[in-house]
């Protein structure tokens, strides 16, 4: 017990943290990425590219921090989440590569067809990664077969169910919409006019996207929405993310980018704390059998342990949160290019 | 194939294949650290240059390392379900903590490392450097203490039975220090120290050689030569020590790496050779008695020999381990030659007047790589069957639901792509040393010239 909330949940709580940094920071990344192929200049594809490259990868820092925050506090979910998701993983983790490869070697050579072929590849890359993890996410909150065992008993096709779809296709949406933000953050000019348009259309194809994925998930996914409908003080976040969705239009039209991106950031989070709601305790439902799920309970590892992975927190996250905050604030304002950019 | 056989190989590709980059940041970045120092220090151009010509290759190095390396932390998972669920109470903690303390300083302070240069006053950028030079050697700490704690468990109980049997820490500081985390991670250090230096040595010796670059290239050369000549004198010892630790909490591992049978014997130690398991001797250029003498200081003191053990409990390979550890063991006294040598032609003030001995150095770049993989082959080869020490079997550690036709898909998917990346890093690098410490025009800088005239519309 730690100020009055046991371990597990407190685990809980900061692995839905770290995961909602991961796609609030690594979102706009892959975003960006996603909506490459959209900027059809040279200059503006390399400023794009400029706009994300001091940061991508302490951004992607935070996917570490998740993976091993689940591997050491809820083993027994992430032993099952990786091997239930086998090719998913490979795919996505095979698109990581490539997105940062990308990102380094385009640069480093003039030509036309090699800079278009990085090109493609990093914007291709950007839409796997982003459209899997959405796909897993997906399945993680519909649930998946599991034995007594707790083993994936399913085959890998029924990954590709339409709920799941619908939510990938959200969060490449979303993504888009919050990659584009950023990028009109950091860019002035023509540019800056061809993203706030993108940033707009991004806003739309995500309202439809979201606008579907909550229809099909009231009518078909019950156990999805149980705990908010009937415990009405938890109505809080899907109402803050409604403003903080209708936010975003207004603050684009004004211009105001940084409110924009403040409130797209938000989106996200409360997307997501709306899923941790609906889902606690549970960390990966079983659907042929709720009594198989895997919870913070039968996941977790000892007590011992928990408590010293909560110190390890306490200790590293002001520490990532000054570097990150000062890394930031010594890229802010509009991207310039230089002799050592990209 | 199997999944276990398909699992294990995917992993030694994988982590094999990552190991290129790692010690190649950690050891560049040392040299990084120095150089920008010294440019500190002196305020001298040619200082500045070097810096930013490694900074640049460093930037390449590091984007592979960190693209090959996500991929470690979910293989477990992926894989090796079972292991996780084992391991994970100890394993994990190692691995967050990695993530947190080590990787975030790494990444955090790379972009200013990178991109920072005309941003941050030059202090700061130094600081940065160093931080992440920092980074690096502490996401070491972690993942060795982590793979550690395989070879030498400790600090741990086992609760449940079976399949439901799992490990959990019930000292995290003996955990951490086990009985061959310190030792094993001085010689992974000072591996990616030698890794870093001939790296540096061999580019400088290829400018000098073609009589290019002269300026920088001559004093980064002997910044360099210090850090190897240095370390490759310490990794003597720190290799001493590992063997003998090896010796007492793995004694199968070391006589496997020696090809040793018979525990009543005495211990010989083998300059090459070749282990038949079938007729269980080994044939070679021996000192009769050497191991006896290394671990005992005696020349005729028994060592206990693979005899000592069940069969389902020795390696598997065992000419293999056998074949790895020497290889790493002569690089390494190679290794010392050669630095001895070149320091003892700078003392004479001669360094850069043979030719040949340049041209060794050109391709000794190779070297601390092949010893660095030779190491790991022969310890994780040396642990087996267990991939817990005398607590989990490998065979036992997969994960159930995965199936092999999965892992073959994944296997070829990971030699396709890291196939592609290897020819890239490399035609890449080789432009990068081609081309030189001149920094480097930027690219249409017309176009960004005639962007930054041109009005905001919004403000019209």
């Amino acid at each position: 017990m730690f100020l009055g909330i046991d371990y597990n949940t407190w685990w809980f709580l900061v692995f839905g943290g770290v995961i909602s940094g991961y796609a609030i920071l690594d979102g706009f990344d892959l975003g960006a990425g996603a909506l490459h192929l959209f900027l059809k200049k040279e200059e503006s594809r390399r400023i794009a590219l400029n706009a994300i490259g001091p940061v991508w990868d302490g951004n992607e820092v935070w996917l570490v921090i998740a993976g091993g925050a689940l591997f050491a506090g809820f083993p027994v979910a992430y032993a099952a989440v990786f091997s239930a998701f086998y090719l998913p993983v490979m795919i996505f983790l095979i698109g990581l590569i490539w997105r940062a490869v990308a990102i380094e070697f385009r640069s480093k050579e003039p030509g036309k067809i090699w800079r278009l072929t990085w090109d493609i590849v990093y914007s291709f890359a950007c839409v796997v990664v982003t459209f899997s993890l959405g796909l897993m996410l997906g399945n993680v909150a519909m649930g998946i077969p599991l034995n007594e065992e707790k083993e994936f008993t399913g085959s890998m096709l029924s990954f590709f169910n339409l709920f799941s779809i619908l939510v990938g296709s959200t969060t490449l949406a979303l993504f888009m919409m919050h990659g584009a933000i950023y990028l009109a953050m950091k860019t002035e000019n023509r540019l800056y006019v061809k993203l706030t348009v993108l940033a707009k259309n991004f806003t739309i194809f995500f309202l439809v996207a979201f606008s579907l994925t909550t229809l099909y998930t009231l009518l078909y996914i019950p156990h999805l929405s149980d705990r908010i409908r009937s415990n009405p003080q938890y109505f809080i976040f899907p109402v803050i993310m409604i403003l903080a969705i209708a936010s975003i239009p207004r603050q684009l039209k004004r211009g105001n980018y940084r409110l924009a991106f403040v409130f797209s950031s938000i989106t996200i989070a409360s997307l997501l704390i709306a899923v941790a709601v609906e889902v606690f305790p549970n960390l990966l439902y079983a659907s042929n059998n709720p009594a198989n799920s895997i919870t913070i309970e039968n996941a977790a590892s000892s007590q011992k342990t928990m408590k010293t992975l909560l110190i390890i927190a306490l200790i590293g996250t002001p520490l990532v949160a000054t570097y990150t905050a000062f890394v930031f604030w010594t890229f802010k304002g509009k991207v310039k290019l230089d002799e050592m950019s990209y | 194939m199997d999944v276990e056989i398909l699992s294990r190989i995917q992993f030694a590709f994988t982590i094999a294949f990552h190991y290129i980059y790692p010690p190649l940041s950690i050891g560049l970045g040392l040299i990084l650290v120095l150089m920008e120092g010294l440019y500190l220090k002196t305020g001298l151009k040619i200082y500045e240059d070097m810096t930013r010509f490694w900074i640049r290759i460093f930037a390449l190095i590091f984007g592979l390392g960190v693209a090959t390396g996500i991929i470690m932390e979910f293989e477990f998972g992926t894989n090796w379900a079972t292991y996780s669920k084992y391991v994970g109470d100890i394993f994990g903690s190692a691995l967050a903590a990695e993530g947190i303390f080590a990787f975030a300083l790494e990444s955090g302070f790379l972009g200013v490392l990178l991109f920072g240069w005309n941003r941050v006053s030059s202090k700061v950028h130094f600081f940065s450097t160093i931080m992440v030079f920092l980074g690096s050697m502490f996401s070491a700490v972690w993942i060795v203490v982590a793979n550690s704690w395989q070879q030498t468990p400790a600090g741990f109980h086992i609760v449940g039975e079976g399949m439901n049997a799992r490990a959990e820490i019930t000292d995290f500081w003996a955990m951490v220090f086990n009985p061959s985390s310190m030792e094993r991670l001085s010689h992974v250090w000072i591996g990616a120290f030698l890794a870093g230096a001939f790296l540096v040595l061999s580019v400088h010796a290829y400018y000098i050689k073609n009589n290019k670059h002269l300026a920088i290239a001559k004093p980064g050369f002997k910044i360099a030569l210090a850090v190897a000549l240095v370390f490759s004198f310490a990794q003597l010892f720190t290799g001493h020590k590992s063997a003998d630790g090896v010796a007492k909490n793995q004694p199968a591992k070391l006589a496997a790496m020696e090809g040793h049978y018979d525990s009543s014997a005495k211990a010989d130690m083998y300059l090459l050779g070749w282990v038949n398991n079938r007729s269980q001797t080994t044939t070679g250029i021996k000192i009769p008695g050497g191991l006896s003498f290394l671990l005992h200081q005696d020349f005729s003191t028994p060592v206990t020999g693979l005899n000592a053990f069940k069969p389902e409990d020795r390696p598997g390979q065992i000419n293999a381990v056998f074949q790895f550890y020497h290889i790493m063991v002569a690089i390494g006294m190679l290794l010392i030659l050669l630095t001895s040598y070149a320091a003892w032609l700078w003392w004479k003030g001669k360094l850069f007047d043979k030719k040949w001995l340049l041209g060794i150095f050109v391709w000794a770049v190779l070297l601390p790589q092949i010893a660095n993989q030779a190491g790991w082959f022969a310890a994780e080869m040396g642990r087996q069957p267990w991939v817990v020490y005398n607590l989990l079997r490998t065979s036992d550690a997969l994960s159930k639901s995965v199936k092999a036709e999965q892992v073959l898909v994944s296997l070829i998917l990971f030699t396709l792509v890291y196939a592609t990346l290897l020819v890239l890093f490399l035609y890449l690098l080789n432009k990068k040393i081609k081309h030189g410490p001149a920094v480097q025009a930027p690219l249409e800088e017309k176009e960004v010239e005639a962007n930054s005239i041109r009005e905001n519309p919004i403000m019209n």
